[in-house]
């Protein structure tokens, strides 16, 4: 506990931070270069130097796994433990995926997603002025770093304050990036602010949910709520810890995207740049989960018969409203992102089970629950990237029905897109399959078959969707004048592309290392 | 059952997987290119297996034992463990030895039949692919992998019967197959998350192991086994799918849907006779169903008039056989293979002389517009002969071994079920010689413009071959068999002597003779060219398939549409009720939740504020609780 009277100088351990401090400094020197550096160059450059940032930081990680030792770092406030170190490698992964889709101006006649000056009134001159000399706005890099550095932060908070403040971080840079959309400006704005106002309820709940816990236990430590859950376990129940829990669980689960505190994410996944989309869709998802699994496992684990059947709840809800709106979509992102909130429930299937990695154990839920996410992240950042590429007059094509015939008239495309809807859809010798073996192994586990059975059930009503725009490629032909091209991508989405079709066939034929590393680290530090 | 780890040759054995599956994607990938060489390269496929599965037959002859190989760690984290590996027993070498040596044979034919085809090359792909995952079917060491094979030939079986999709008949013959052998599946998955959530693992070895303690769920996991077995291996309740998979090209009839793939059901049951034998109610329902069947094919094939179709209910009706023997247990497991290997060899040699007739007669099927081909055809018709002895039990014959030891041991087990085993054996006589009187005597009843011919050696050298084995796979294997199974199948070897013929086995003789008699009385006069006007009702059933389809169509087609139209009556009227305003597009539930989507953030923000409502309710409701 802090002692108010006292200053202490704090401790900073500057070798096992190095990721975040890189990141950090990546991003000030991001908005430097926006302030110095002449227009043409800047695009350049700052992909460059994200790339380059994101890559340092992961190599500072993996330097770091060499001789790994858990501990807390930073006056206790962040947990340097195994998962955060999963944790932070997905996150960075994604981070590259994103970097790669926003600096990504082939398939956009040499434009990027991106508004050309993003305060402009939509329809303006100014605007006008802006498009004619081919602005662009390359401040997004340093804001894709900012809310990067926030993930990570958020992954690994081990203080109830650092969470807040490190969820403010993340959030903010998205909601700006989410209505810079280079068309259909009014909707990509409406995206960002609905995010914005929406957003700020939740964390508004959130917050007060840690008022609520730090009226409980006296502390802001994840483990001085767990000290005080256990001293006081014979006191009865405490309406303090079960207010709290339930408004942390708010404010997590409306950046996870579940059921009931799912409604923004179609309208902001619409509305939002494409490259935005695919990096919030995954990589919030991970940060958001990485520090629900923290505080319900580490803060709140004693109060578990508590919270086990409110995870429940929200991801038969999750799994259920999801796949069933999902199969009544015609536009892809929007389907896309029904599609995440499904994902979110079959994640949080995992989280109820809540078993541990031990003795007799086969997968924990953290590990399953990384794996998971490693196998959805990377089909869906190929898939966001070949959402790009398919365009009509006006931008992306991302109407079903655009997609009809493609694996006709581009069988590379068409494949590969296949290839990843499989995969959400969990079909045998994907990687999401694995992912979903593990999370219902997961939970399984932890006495929740009944929750295993709705999922299995839940995940053949998704697979419906999945199979209907598969079909709509490969079994179907274009509708009479529609003009759909396939542009193709630079090397940045292809990498993104190939990397993703890549792992999602490895990590589905040869499962068994990677989910034995994530298994291995995924004890949280106490 | 005791396994060594592979060493030396054994561990080839995954390549007798691998290299028809990577000559399968080869010929799909390069396309065109390998129009011209493709079908050798794709024949040349089995051949390789086939010797390695020799070489390994052999060096266990000399040395009996099973070995397990393991191809690959699939997963392996905490306690968790999922192996990909294979299983080289005495059972399965015999099932590799069946697949590859006909497999390859029909290969050989393929090339004369389907010369003509301007998509041969995907035709041998498709064959290759077969063989590769028929071969993971019987080579698994666990459920897992094996259902992967069964998949793996399931849908090798749908592209091949729906290989010439542009006829409407063949397109719906591969749906149904497809379609009804999902029934099977359901089955077999199902007995797979039993055994896992019972056992945490689906290794043979672990299950046969566990098998003593399962008490009653060995009944629930053998009913579910029977039912995958009877997609598969098309018993009734499950048959309809056999008779219309007739469309696909004859040697995939041959090989697919008459010596291999259908017998897999066999092979699932005789695998599991650790479970089997916990379970008296459980393998009592196996030889029911397969009493059931025998006869029912039986009666199908006494009343067709396409060749391929008299074929394929008689094919129904001999799994039948082996379904009853691997119904009495230990004792009938080792005749069950026995007959399914020389099944294997007499239907291929009779299928693919099916297909040599058609070939000389314009690709029809219809028996009354043959007659008189003995003489055009000699060496098809002669090998067919020779088929035809073997599957009626003519004394010597494959047949008369492995098919008197089922009806012998039925009579052991259960008299009702020997005397309606023996009854089948006569109508196996009826119908067959019905068959040979139809196609190769009588007077010609060609269609104008047709010429019969006799095919080319590439097709009539895989006959003789088949005819051979025909004759005296039977003396090769009888005593032989039993000692060699004996340790798979859990059975005590009882010596059955070659010439020994016990007073059931001149029983079935005599039964056997007089159906032939029959059918030989009844078609030695002239035969109508189309089919005569009947109010016979064996006719008139038989020619319907039993009535399977209008069974289908009542008992589950139609109710499931049925079902269908209430949910959507429902949609219509109730909840399409509910949302209100102009947008209201149609019913369904993601239709009415949609409708909560409606662009407001005041409205979303009150569903996440109800979503508050909802978790505080939900954690209160536990602490009730």
């Amino acid at each position: 506990m802090i002692n108010a009277l006292e200053i202490q100088a704090p401790t900073i351990e500057w070798v096992p931070l190095l990721p975040l401090i890189l990141l950090f400094a990546g991003a000030v020197i991001g908005v430097l270069i926006e302030a110095f550096v002449p227009r043409g160059v800047r695009h350049a450059l700052q992909s460059a130097l994200a790339l380059l940032t994101i890559l340092g930081a992961g190599a500072a990680v993996l330097v770091a796994l060499a001789d790994f030792e858990p501990a807390k770092l930073a006056m206790d406030a962040i947990a340097y433990d195994g998962p955060t170190l999963v944790f932070w490698l997905l996150l960075l992964l994604f981070g590259l995926g994103g970097v790669a889709l926003f600096a990504e101006r082939a398939v956009g006649d040499g434009q990027s997603a991106f508004a050309a000056s993003a305060a402009a009134v939509p329809g303006s001159p100014l605007e006008r002025e802006a498009v004619r000399l081919k602005r662009e706005q390359t401040e997004v890099f340093p804001l894709l770093l900012f809310s990067l550095l926030g993930m990570l932060l958020f992954a690994s908070a081990n203080d109830l304050i650092l969470l807040f403040v490190s969820l403010e971080v993340f959030s903010l840079p998205l909601y700006l990036l989410s209505a810079m959309a280079r068309r259909r400006r009014l909707l990509s704005q409406e995206a960002g602010l609905k995010y914005f106002l929406l957003g700020s309820l939740a964390s508004g709940f959130f917050l007060y949910g840690i008022a609520m816990l730090y009226g409980f236990s006296g502390g802001l430590k994840l483990t001085d709520v767990a000290v005080a859950i256990d001293s006081q376990a014979n006191e009865g129940t405490h309406v303090l810890l079960i207010l709290g829990l339930v408004l942390m669980a708010v404010g997590l689960l409306f950046k996870i995207g579940a059921v009931p505190f799912h409604a923004w994410t179609p309208d902001v996944y619409m509305g939002a740049p494409t490259p935005v989309t695919g990096f919030m869709a995954i990589a919030t998802k991970t940060a958001a989960v990485a520090a629900l699994l923290r505080v319900f496992y580490v803060a709140l684990g004693g109060a578990a018969w508590d919270w086990q059947p409110v995870f429940a709840t929200v991801a038969v809800l999750s799994m259920l409203v999801g796949a069933v709106i999902a199969i009544w979509q015609n536009d892809l992102k929007r389907l896309l992102a029904y599609s995440a909130i499904t994902h979110a429930g079959f994640i949080l299937v995992a989280v109820t089970g809540a078993v541990e990695a031990g003795e007799g154990v086969f997968v924990s839920s953290v590990g399953a629950v990384a794996f998971y996410l490693l196998t959805y992240g990377v089909a869906t950042l190929g898939a966001f990237g070949l959402l790009m590429s398919v365009r009509r007059a006006g931008g992306e094509a991302t109407l079903i029905s655009d997609w009809k015939g493609l694996g006709r008239s581009n069988p590379v495309v068409a494949g590969v897109m296949t290839l990843f809807f499989l995969s959400f859809a969990g079909i045998p010798l994907t990687a999401g399959f694995v992912g979903k073996l593990a999370v219902f192994v997961a939970a399984f586990q932890g006495g929740y078959g009944w929750l295993v059975v709705v999922a299995i059930i839940m995940s053949v009503v998704a697979a419906y969707f999945y199979l209907k725009v598969i079909v709509a490629m490969w079994f179907q032909s274009l509708d009479e004048g529609t003009e759909v091209v396939v542009v193709s991508p630079s090397p940045w989405v292809w990498t993104v592309v190939v990397v993703g079709a890549l792992a999602t066939v490895i990590l589905g034929l040869l499962p068994g290392g990677m989910l034995d590393v994530m298994n291995g680290f995924s004890e949280f530090i106490r | 059952m005791e396994t060594t780890a592979a060493v030396g040759l054994f561990s080839l054995a995954p390549l007798m997987i691998g290299i028809p599956l990577a000559t399968a994607f080869l010929l799909l990938l390069l396309g065109r290119v390998s129009d011209a060489w493709g079908h050798w390269l794709a024949t040349l496929a089995p051949i390789v297996s086939f010797t390695i599965g020799l070489l390994l037959f052999l060096q266990m002859l000399g040395e009996p034992r099973a070995v397990e190989v393991k191809v690959y760690e699939w997963l392996a984290t905490g306690s968790w463990s999922v192996d990909i590996g294979l299983l080289i027993d005495q059972l399965s070498i015999l099932f590799v030895l069946l697949i590859t040596g006909v497999g390859s044979l029909i290969h050989i034919y393929s090339i004369g039949y389907m010369a003509h085809d301007e998509r041969r090359r995907r035709f041998f792909a498709y064959l290759n692919l077969f063989i590769a995952a028929m071969l993971t079917l019987v080579l698994a060491n666990n459920y897992l992998v094996l259902f992967i094979g069964w998949e793996g030939v399931g849908l090798a079986s749908f592209l091949l019967i729906s290989f010439w999709a542009h006829k409407d008949s063949a397109a719906a013959a591969g749906n149904k197959a497809f379609i009804v052998n999902r029934v099977g599946d359901l089955g077999l998955a199902s007995a797979m998350f039993t055994m896992f959530a019972l056992i945490g693992s689906v290794n043979f070895a672990d299950v046969n192991a566990a098998a003593p303690q399962m008490g009653g769920w060995a009944t629930l996991i053998g009913f579910l086994l029977l039912l995958a077995a009877c997609g598969k291996s098309a018993q009734v309740p499950l048959q309809s799918w056999l008779l219309d998979a007739m469309e696909g090209p004859t040697p995939v009839s041959a090989l697919i849907h008459a010596a291999t793939m259908v017998t897999a059901g066999v092979y699932l049951v005789i695998r599991s006779n650790a479970i089997y034998a916990q379970s008296p109610e459980a393998t009592m329902a196996v030889a029911v169903i397969g009493t059931i069947t025998l006869l029912a094919g039986a009666w199908i094939g006494s009343s067709k008039d396409d060749i391929k179709k008299v074929l394929a209910g008689s094919t129904m009706s001999q799994i039948g056989y082996m379904m009853l023997a691997a119904g009495l247990g230990p004792i009938g497991a080792a005749f069950a293979i026995f007959h399914l290997i020389t099944h294997g060899f007499f239907k291929a040699n009779m299928f693919l002389g099916a297909g040599s007739v058609m070939h000389g007669m314009n690709d029809d099927v219809n028996m009354r517009h043959f007659g008189a081909l003995a003489g055009p055809m000699r060496i098809t018709f002669l090998t067919f002969a020779m088929g035809y002895l073997a599957i009626i039990g003519f004394p010597f014959t494959a047949g008369f071994y492995s098919k008197d030891h089922i009806i012998e041991a039925a009579f052991h087990q259960n008299t009702v079920l020997g005397v309606l085993a023996l009854i089948g054996a006569g109508i196996t006589g009826f119908y067959m010689t019905r068959l040979m009187m139809m196609t190769f005597a009588g007077r010609k009843r060609w269609q104008p413009g047709v010429h019969p011919h006799e095919s080319p050696l590439v097709m009539t050298i895989p006959l003789i071959i088949l005819a051979v084995l025909s004759l005296v796979a039977g003396l090769f294997m009888n005593g032989w068999i039993q000692e060699w199974l004996a340790v798979p199948t859990g059975h005590e070897v009882h010596n059955t002597g070659l010439l020994h013929i016990t007073p059931i086995g001149w029983l079935t003789m005599a039964v056997v003779a007089v159906g032939v008699a029959i059918g030989w009385y009844m078609f030695k006069d002239d035969i109508a060219e189309t089919e005569p006007q009947t109010r016979n009702v064996f006719a008139l059933v038989g020619r319907n398939d039993l009535y399977g389809d209008a069974f289908n169509e009542h008992a589950i087609i139609r109710p499931t549409k049925g079902l269908a139209a209430g949910l959507a009556w429902f949609d219509r009227t109730t909840l399409d009720g509910i949302p209100e305003g102009a947008a209201v597009v149609a019913g369904g539930l993601g239709n009415y939740l949609r409708k909560g989507q409606n662009g407001y953030s005041r409205s979303y923000g009150l569903i996440l504020v109800a979503g508050v409502i909802l978790l505080a309710a939900v954690v209160a409701l536990g602490q009730l609780g």
